[in-house]
């Protein structure tokens, strides 16, 4: 069944990514392959892993970005570099599932979760081009369309640890950039965050009332930008930070200019 | 977006059939097209063949053409199912008037009511299968109100110019007005074409690449990117991403507007100054025919590679 549930469930799963911690290290892809290539979903296809061009089936892309500010001249004055994770935002008006013209694309009632049923997909891959935001990828090898599943075989198994019962990505991130929970309670500890933050939604205006949120980068400390100004000021502009290792540059204390002095004869 | 060979051909070869079977209704019920088996087996028979060909090698860039009858469920709420359903409920109308034509001869009121009904589902299989494309939000060039009109006109036009080449090929009485016709159709799918192209290079962006990261957007600020997720393409860009044609947009813009339009109006044009029924004229026309079919399968094919989507945002385009 293709159309979205009639009583949008009050529950809505989904992630919240903090792109001021998100270090870019890629482990939540590299788990969630792990994990789904033996999952609900599974295989996660890869064609030619060994070859020249290898390619295949991820759920989680994480690209890299640079934010610059620039200034009347159009000289850069600032630059901040953010690592994007991206995933299924698991749409409440998910337009991959109202496309779908075999029923195969779903949107489950109790949860939110977006899914594909594998058995009756015939892979036409309409899903995959009304997706803004790319989150389905096509297996060629399967003829069928893929996609995140929110660890839904993983958020439920009675057989784990509770505290293992959140989606690959979220386990694995070891710099706990991702947050796992029902965003449809504003209660939640997810909902907390995203207030407390200012989380927001890729691309409001494709009118697909995602689900997940992405939490920002934090402002620099003004010492950090009154330092980059500096630099910019001495003609240093964007010139890495590094240790002055020159004789008198440092201010350091008593005992260690002496024995500067003493290990320098 | 990439253009896959078997969605070009069925969108071109089954409009071209259902537009001819519109104008068959058409003109028999005007009484220019009298019933006559030999005329009528090549007119249907081209009209169904190009339907069903496009409607097979639609199946074609399925993964799983085996399981194709499941689109026919979810009339609700997808526009490709409710192409399929059409489709398929087009067949007995126009079927069934096809055979009263064909072999019984007859085109009284009943067979003309088949047929009207045939004609008016045909021209909903076309409008539906424009919606599959223009519903399409994050494909702004699609998602945009002249598509509808312009697989309509084209798919009307294209009818035309087929039943024109069999109607001079067969030295029908009807060949003349059939040609007008064509003329004012090519006219105005040259019309739509245009405001279609204008209207889609002269469009505002929806979305940008500080929308789809939600970063830069303080004055002064600006986002790109630095490094791509994979090192080779994957199925986003691949499907997505496809930018061949769009370097050459311009170029493809004037062999589908001269192939498809300014050279067979000319052409029929001077057949029906030369005077319909020699065989210059037919010559001509069949000319005519053979370009509208390039410029057309052109027309087709920048449709789809020249359209942007938005998940290109993501790596690297500014703004779709």
């Amino acid at each position: 069944m293709t159309s979205l549930p009639d009583q949008p469930s009050s529950k809505k799963l989904g992630l919240v990514i903090d792109l001021d911690i998100c270090v870019g290290c890629h482990a939540c892809a590299v788990n969630c392959k792990e994990w789904n290539t033996g999952g609900h979903m599974a295989p996660l296809t890869d064609l030619m892993p060994y070859g020249a061009e290898p390619t295949g089936v991820w759920f989680n892309r994480i690209h890299a970005f640079e934010v610059e500010t620039v200034d009347a001249d159009g000289t850069v004055v600032d630059s901040t570099a953010v690592y994007f994770p991206k995933s299924c935002l698991h749409c409440e008006t998910a337009p991959c599932v109202t496309v779908c013209p075999t029923g195969a694309s779903y949107k489950r009632p109790e949860d939110g979760i977006v899914l594909v049923n594998q058995d009756i997909c015939i892979g036409c891959k309409l899903c995959s081009w009304a997706c803004p935001y790319g989150a389905r990828e096509y297996d060629e090898d399967e003829g069928v369309m893929k996609k995140c599943t929110l660890c839904v075989d993983k958020i439920y198994n009675e057989n784990l640890a509770p505290e293992s019962r959140v989606p690959a990505c979220v386990s694995t991130c070891p710099a706990g950039a991702r947050s796992f929970g029902d965003l449809g309670d504003p209660n939640s500890d997810v909902s907390r965050l995203v207030a407390s933050r200012g989380g927001y939604e890729l691309m409001p205006e494709q009118g697909t009332k995602p689900v997940n949120r992405y939490l920002p980068p934090r402002p620099k400390q003004p010492q950090h930008r009154k330092q980059a100004q500096r630099a910019i000021e001495d003609g240093e502009a964007l010139a890495p930070r590094m240790l002055d290792h020159g004789a008198d540059a440092a201010p350091a204390g008593v005992l260690a200019r002496w024995a500067d002095r003493v290990l320098s004869r | 977006m990439h253009p896959a060979k078997s969605v070009i051909f069925f969108t071109t070869a089954s409009g071209a059939g259902y537009g001819l079977l519109v104008w068959l209704v058409v003109f028999t019920a005007r009484g220019d097209l009298m019933p006559q088996a030999g005329f009528g087996l090549a007119a249907f028979g081209l009209a169904f063949a190009l339907i069903v060909a496009g409607l097979l090698s639609s199946t074609f860039h399925l993964g799983h053409p085996e399981r194709a009858w499941r689109a026919m469920s979810q009339w609700r709420t997808s526009w490709l199912s409710r192409e399929g359903l059409s489709a398929i409920v087009t067949f007995l109308p126009t079927g069934l008037f096809a055979a009263s034509w064909v072999l019984l001869g007859d085109v009284g009121p009943r067979a003309m009511q088949l047929g009207m009904l045939g004609a008016a589902l045909s021209l909903l299989t076309v409008y539906c299968t424009a919606m599959i494309y223009q519903s399409l939000k994050p494909i702004p060039a699609w998602s945009n109100r002249w598509t509808a009109p312009a697989y309509l006109t084209l798919s009307l036009a294209s009818g035309a110019v087929l039943l024109a080449a069999l109607a001079a090929l067969f030295g029908l009485d009807a060949a003349p007005v059939i040609a007008k016709v064509v003329l004012a159709l090519l006219a105005l799918g040259l019309v739509v074409k245009l405001a279609q192209w204008h209207s889609v290079l002269n469009a505002a962006s929806m979305s940008t690449a500080n929308s789809a990261t939600g970063l830069g957007l303080e004055p002064g600020q600006r986002v790109r990117l630095v490094a791509a997720p994979h090192t080779e393409d994957n199925y986003l860009l691949k499907e997505m991403g496809f930018h061949i044609a769009r370097k050459h947009a311009d170029k493809l813009r004037r062999v589908a507007t001269v192939f498809g339009f300014v050279a067979p109006f000319l052409l029929i044009a001077t057949a029906i100054g030369i005077g319909m029924g020699t065989p210059t004229a037919t010559a001509l026309i069949i000319t005519a025919t053979a370009l509208a079919a390039i410029g057309i399968v052109t027309e087709r094919w920048l449709v789809f590679a020249e359209a942007r989507h938005v998940v290109t945002l993501y790596y690297g385009e500014e703004a779709a």
